[in-house]
């Protein structure tokens, strides 16, 4: 029987609709896998030695901060990790028992990465513990303990993936312990770090963490297992819709139609939800540049200024038109010109940025000349990183699936790697101008450059326009196809 | 009103339609009927510009459509639920179109009123998304939404499909009533012979994309059609 399940997955696996486009960013995504499991090995090899030149106890300092690990662990996967959607609905009335159903689902996810990843720290890190003569069963023991509350993580993670805002809970604790350690408030670890030696030191104690991950399997599988029907965990979720009008919109014509409509897509859908949260993070990732004590070349600076002001625009605008990929149709044969479409969509996008700049006006406690490091960014964003945007959109042919409706197996992880890696080329060409700037003159130069690209870019807006337009057009079938098949 | 000259769909060879000269004129009610694969809905797509011709073309009032948007202005469809967003409501949708098709709101509203009774009191102020509707609903919500704005050209796929019996007369009675309007040009397509017969004055057979019967409708035609279709 588990012989047809893996059938079903591998045909699932190589005719997903995006398997064949999205080979190349596959591979990319394995290198990248691959990358972090070398570094994590070199940790895992390194820590030890590391922290013993230090003159501390190795595995003690590792056990400090095992709670932070375990903790940030669990909030990656809930942003990140996904649960393995099976297609469950047809298989219910077939003669399949329930509880294969359920172990193979489960069994799934063990051999995910977010597992394996760890096994490349605790493994490489346990026998350097052995070679170095720490006791054997010890040692053995301890890492039984770990790699449960590995797993434990895993199934936590399943359980918990149903409640909404789950993952900002997680980083709130995570932020607030830090907090009360980093001033000296309360120190947890003062607390976890005597659990996590007395896996260690005392004999048994690893018994509570592998009991525990047993048990917690049991849970999951019996609450996955009781939510195995049509009207529970595979029903969808009905939410309780009220209508808004945003009449204030209205004064804007044709263009306040589709900002209320964007509006409505950001508030409803919980994938377009997350990813608007997710631009709110680039708001703050400038304090990693202007912070005194960075240690950042001097012209990656203007590779902040862009994006403080263009979160926005790299996680949701990269994937315009593609928020609407599940009703394309009607855009296309409703009474909509695409230059208004279009317009719509950019106006979108440069309310957005405008709205960043304004928020990031904090960073001119780091003086005047950081600001306008971020204004002369949100104007590059404005005038030309906004049409490349809606440039790579016209061949975005991903289709989005919006609808969370989906029970406890459904997929409902919003965050999509592939995002990040989209964004690179646009922002090489800025840094090229701020670094000619720079060298010629000085870095005030390098900023008249590229604000200058992108007032020319503003300028030049008709005429982009036009040609993107016609892009649109001829990519409009290809388009349309792909959107109709559901990923 | 609609001309169609030469036009055909290949996929890999394979000629999925194939009209040489089709002409309705403004004002008809026009029928298409045909099993599955006949090419009903591809003719439904080229004539909304969704997929591209392989020859020919088609002029909807004389705009060929896949050369000008200006066709849709006065053009509206329903295809299928793809035509519906699924995170608004109902009211939501229709003012979205209503906007789009430059009606206020009080103007909706009044045709939301007429049709209070086709929406069985399941459609409005009920707290529901469209992506939560039953399909029947989504029909429901769809083609009430194509008569915002007073089109002149109004194509419905398949109104019929997953409709309950008591709405499926009501429909038939909003469509012969646009019907009789001599500006509204209506095209609809099924599988059921007899609803077509009942509410299209002209209707076009199609089987494997070639245009098989071309009738004007009258008591015999529901008993020619079906001869035609009981292989």
């Amino acid at each position: 029987m588990i012989k047809k399940f893996l059938y079903l997955e591998w045909k699932s696996f190589i005719r997903s609709a995006s398997f064949s486009s999205n080979l190349a960013l596959k591979i990319l995504l394995g290198f990248l896998a691959v990358l972090y499991a070398f570094l994590l090995l070199m940790l895992g090899i390194g820590a030890f030695y590391g922290i013993k030149e230090m003159n501390l106890d190795p595995l003690h300092e590792v056990n400090t901060y095992l709670i932070y690990y375990f903790l940030i662990d669990l909030a990656i996967r809930l942003l990140l990790q996904k649960i393995p959607v099976m297609n469950i609905r047809p298989l219910l009335a077939l003669p399949f028992k329930r509880h294969t159903i359920v172990n193979f689902s489960l069994g799934k996810t063990v051999l995910s990465v977010f597992n394996i990843l760890h096994i490349f720290f605790f493994l490489p890190f346990t026998i350097v513990l052995l070679i170095e003569g720490y006791d054997i069963m010890n040692v053995i023991f301890w890492h039984l303990a770990m790699i449960s509350l590995v797993y434990t993580n895993n199934f936590l993670n399943i359980i918990l993936t149903n409640k909404d805002n789950i993952f900002a809970f997680f980083i709130g604790i995570v932020l607030i312990i830090a907090g009360l350690h980093y001033y000296h408030f309360f120190n947890i670890t003062t607390y976890t770090a005597v659990f996590f030696d007395g896996l260690f030191h005392t004999k048994g104690l690893f018994l509570i963490p592998v009991f525990f991950l047993i048990s917690l399997y049991y849970y999951t599988f019996n609450y996955l297992k009781n939510n195995l029907y049509l009207d529970a965990g595979l029903s969808p979720k009905h939410e309780i819709a009220t209508t808004e009008n945003l009449t204030w919109l209205n004064q804007f014509g044709t263009l306040g139609t589709f900002l209320k409509n964007d509006i409505k897509l950001i508030k409803r859908n919980k994938r377009s939800r997350t990813t608007v949260l997710m631009s709110f993070v680039f708001l703050f990732y400038g304090l990693l540049f202007f912070n005194s004590n960075s240690h950042q070349p001097e012209m990656m600076r203007i590779l902040a200024g862009i994006f403080v002001s263009g979160g926005f625009m790299f996680t949701f605008g990269q994937f315009v038109p593609s928020w609407d990929s599940s009703y394309y149709q009607l855009m296309m044969s409703q009474n909509i010109s695409y230059k208004n479409y279009l317009s719509s969509k950019w106006w979108l996008v440069v309310i957005a940025t405008f709205i960043s700049t304004i928020l990031a006006s904090f960073y001119l406690f780091y003086g005047w000349q950081v600001y306008l490091t971020i204004v002369v960014g949100a104007i590059y964003n404005i005038g030309v990183n906004s049409h490349l945007v809606l440039l790579s959109g016209a061949y975005t042919k991903t289709p989005i699936d919006l609808t969370m409706s989906k029970g406890a197996f459904g997929d409902k992880k919003a965050f999509n790697s592939s995002t990040m890696l989209i964004t690179l080329p646009k922002l090489v060409l800025p840094i090229l101008l701020y670094w000619l700037g720079t060298f010629l003159l000085n870095p005030n130069l390098g900023l008249v450059f590229v604000a200058v690209a992108g007032i020319l870019g503003f300028a030049l807006r008709d005429k982009v326009f036009t040609k993107i337009e016609k892009i649109y057009k001829t990519e409009k079938y290809k388009t349309i196809a792909a959107y109709k098949q559901k990923s | 009103m609609i001309q169609v000259r030469n036009l055909s769909k290949t996929y890999n060879g394979t000629t999925v339609l194939k009209i040489d000269a089709l002409e309705i004129p403004k004002g008809q009610s026009f029928g298409l009927v045909g099993n599955n694969g006949a090419g009903k809905t591809t003719f439904f797509s080229l004539l909304l510009d969704l997929i591209q011709p392989s020859t020919g073309n088609i002029m909807n009032n004389e705009v060929q459509v896949n050369n000008s948007e200006n066709w849709k202005p006065f053009t509206s469809s329903f295809l299928d639920e793809s035509f519906l967003i699924g995170y608004l409501t109902a009211e939501e949708y229709f003012y979205f179109i209503g906007d789009l098709r430059n009606q206020n709101k009080s103007d909706v509203d009044a045709l939301l009123a007429k049709h209070e009774e086709f929406f069985n009191g399941e459609i409005l102020k009920n707290k529901k998304y469209l992506r939560d509707l039953s399909k029947g609903n989504q029909k429901k919500v769809g083609i009430i939404a194509t008569l915002i704005g007073n089109p002149e050209v109004i194509v419905l796929d398949e109104p019929f499909a997953n409709l309950d019996p008591t709405t499926v007369s009501r429909l038939k009675k909003i469509i012969k009533n646009l019907s009789e309007n001599p500006k509204v040009t209506i095209l609809v397509s099924s599988h059921d012979l007899q609803h077509t017969v009942e509410v299209c004055n002209r209707i076009v057979a199609l089987n494997n994309g070639v245009v098989v019967k071309d009738i004007q409708t009258s008591k015999e035609t529901l008993q020619e059609l079906e001869t035609f279709f009981a292989v």
